[in-house]
């Protein structure tokens, strides 16, 4: 780990399959301890990035340092330095919890004294205690996650990345799965989790928006709020209508209008003047307007903004 | 290399071979079921053909030869018939493989010292026991002729002398003294049944780990593409030699087939050609990525050359040059003139050593090629 204490540094990093450029110049640093979230839609490049960070891919063009090491150059060395849990489950169904955890402690050579202590820590995080010796195929959803992040995490990496850990998986296992992370990060480990959730956005550290294989974005979930956003947000509270999307797409100042609710988020390039102008507009155009607010962006506002769809669409 | 992640990625294989019935039944039923089969079933050299007669003489002498067709125990005498017709029918509808025909004159040729021929109606759909039966025959004939002559020089108040014929060859069969088609194919069918317990179980290894999605995880770790490599093929082999002893158990055992060469020279060969055969077949693993399309093709590219171009079915010697050619990339070849050299002749190590190098050359080349390939695909 360097001494300005980033535990991962990636600088213009470019990686293409062929004609496509899954990864587009993207650069960022994550501080020890940090939780970083991945944030985007399916084919931003969350994958693709995470799995250059792990060394499962070579990067076409750019600089990449896990834990000081270039994982171009010490693939193996980056390897030994962090924890990976990858999109689709993969631990071996046809063994047990037990058998899969001494499996991956093998891997990663942890000793055996420290080996039997660690193991003893997973089944007890996973909530496996008493079922040690059940097949892993035969296990729900949230205690096979739990398992793949103990195995993950067997070794005591500093770094570890979670590639949507989360999906498919229930929401209380998903709060739970949660507070673990930021068990890990509080005890100094550098946390990357890629997710489409945006109630699981809010609680990382940092957030990097991905769209298209660019870096959209970059910051905590409230300077993303107030910054990323271009213009003001405002809550117009009218039947919602095509007419009425119309007649607000239309409106002077507006830069884009979406349903929401009861009502409508309208982006304005200022707010002041569109808050006295629009009821008025609107009236004249047939839209009875009830109310009208300057209201903060959520994290979904500014990822409709920034990406251009909307988190579950985007999902698909 | 790491010792510790090799031995735990072997321990991982072998508990999913154990829990797994397909590789289970593979490992452990598929050697004694084809040493059954095959050698039980795969005979090339006939016995107890069924012969039909027509003795159209039925005079002392008649029988008297048949009587000698009975007691080889090439042939059982099954059936008479006293119509031309019926004999036909006979082998049409395959009574018998094999028809004599005795001619009236039998007897009175015999006695006047003329020249008696014996009509053999010999169905050949399959040339090789057609052949086989007219060979057993002409054999059986030949000795009742000399027999006759004898009788008849003595007869004739001649000495013994001239009845002896004035060039023979005493043919000595050495490895082979019985001439026993098994001691030919029960090494085959122990080198066949090895190839396809360890093509069968190495082509699904990585396949699987494709499958599943557990090669991701497995290659986030710092394990490397030899530790996986060796870890996994690891418990094959000692799967693959375990069955090997089985087979060759089974082969000595129960089939007699002679062992007159050392262990130690079989246990090499023997390692040789399933190092060979677990590579070839874990590289068609890592480039398919499909356990169905990793087991078909594996099968196909060691089983098919193995049963045509090794010499197990047809003698490499009699094959048109450019076949024979290609005869020196199936390493089943070298394994089986070892296997036949150290269980029938007894060779030792010395004697076997070229085909011994050419396996182990065999074993590099595909090593190298299949550590290549692997590391490439984790790319």
């Amino acid at each position: 780990m360097s001494a300005a204490g980033n535990a991962v540094l990636v600088e213009d990093l470019v990686k293409r399959f062929g004609s496509f450029t899954a990864v587009d110049h993207v650069s960022f640093a994550a501080r020890r301890g940090e939780v970083l979230g991945f944030l985007g839609p399916n084919g931003a490049g969350k994958s693709t990035i995470i799995r250059i960070l792990c060394a499962l891919l070579r990067p076409s063009a750019g600089r990449v340092l896990v834990a000081g090491l270039d994982v171009a150059r010490d693939a193996e060395a980056v390897r030994a330095h962090i924890g990976y849990m990858s999109q689709r489950f993969s631990l071996y169904d046809d063994l047990t919890a037990v058998e899969n955890l001494r499996f991956f402690g093998g891997m990663y050579r942890v000793r055996a004294a420290e080996l039997r202590q660690r193991i003893a820590w997973a089944v007890e995080m996973a909530g496996l205690r008493g079922r040690e010796t059940e097949l892993v195929g035969t296990l729900a959803g949230g205690w096979k996650q739990r398992l793949a992040l103990g195995c993950a995490v067997l070794h005591r990496p500093p770094i570890v990345f979670l590639d949507e850990p989360t999906s498919g998986v229930d929401p209380v296992s998903r709060r739970d799965f949660w507070q673990l992370i930021h068990q890990m990060a509080a005890g100094g480990v550098t946390v990357f989790v890629s997710t489409h959730y945006m109630d699981e956005a809010g609680y990382c550290h940092r957030l990097a928006l991905l769209d298209r294989g660019r870096l959209v974005a970059l910051g905590t979930p409230a300077e993303l709020k107030q910054t990323a956003m271009r213009g003001a947000l405002l809550h117009v509270e009218c039947p919602p209508s095509p007419q009425a999307l119309t007649a607000l797409e239309g409106a002077p100042g507006v830069l884009e209008a979406a349903i929401f609710g009861d009502g409508f988020h309208v982006v304005v390039a200022e707010a002041e003047p569109a808050l006295r102008a629009l009821p008025p507009y609107l009236a004249a155009r047939g839209v009875p307007c009830r109310a009208i607010a300057r209201i903060p962006p959520s994290l979904e506002d500014v990822f409709v903004q920034r990406v251009g769809r909307a988190p579950a669409e985007a999902r698909a | 290399m790491s010792r510790r992640r090799l031995l735990a990625i072997a321990r991982k294989e072998l508990i999913q071979v154990r829990r797994d019935p397909r590789s289970l039944l593979i490992a452990l039923l598929m050697p004694v079921l084809l040493m059954g089969l095959l050698g039980y079933g795969a005979r090339l050299d006939a016995r107890h053909l069924p012969v039909w007669t027509f003795d159209r003489d039925g005079s002392q002498e008649s029988q008297a030869l048949l009587h000698r067709v009975r007691a080889s125990p090439y042939f059982d005498l099954v059936g008479t018939v006293d119509r031309y017709d019926a004999l036909a029918a006979a082998i049409d509808d395959n009574r018998c493989k094999l028809g004599l025909v005795l001619p009236p004159d039998f007897s009175r040729r015999l006695r006047s010292g003329e020249a008696v021929t014996v009509q053999a109606l010999v169905d050949a759909t399959d040339d090789n026991t057609a052949n086989l039966a007219i060979g057993y025959a002409e054999t059986v004939v030949d000795g009742f002729s000399a027999d006759v002559r004898l009788d008849w020089v003595r007869r004739q108040g001649l000495p013994d002398l001239a009845a002896a014929p004035p060039l023979s060859i005493e043919a000595r069969t050495w490895y082979n003294e019985d001439l026993d088609s098994r001691n030919f194919i029960i090494p085959g069918v122990v080198a066949l049944a090895m190839a396809l317990v360890g093509a069968l179980l190495s082509s699904l290894t990585v396949a699987r780990e494709w499958e599943r999605g557990t090669m991701e995880q497995l290659a986030s770790t710092p394990v490397t593409a030899p530790e996986i490599m060796l870890g996994k093929l690891l418990p094959y082999f000692l799967i693959g030699m375990a069955d090997a002893a089985l087979c060759i158990v089974i082969g000595v055992g129960w089939f007699q087939v002679p062992f007159r060469g050392t262990v130690g020279t079989l246990l090499v060969a023997t390692a040789l050609f399933l190092i060979v055969t677990l590579t070839v077949a874990f590289t068609i693993s890592v480039a398919i990525r499909s356990q169905l399309g990793a087991s078909q093709i594996a099968i196909i590219v060691t089983l098919l050359p193995f049963n045509m171009l090794s010499g197990f079915a047809f003698p490499i010697d009699q094959m048109p040059a450019p076949i024979r050619a290609v005869t020196y990339l199936v390493w089943g070849r070298y394994y089986l003139t070892v296997l036949k050299a150290v269980l029938l002749k007894g060779s030792a190590l010395a004697d076997v050593a070229a085909p011994m190098l050419a396996m182990a050359a065999y074993a590099v080349v595909v090593g190298v090629l299949a550590t290549r390939v692997f590391r490439k695909s984790l790319d």
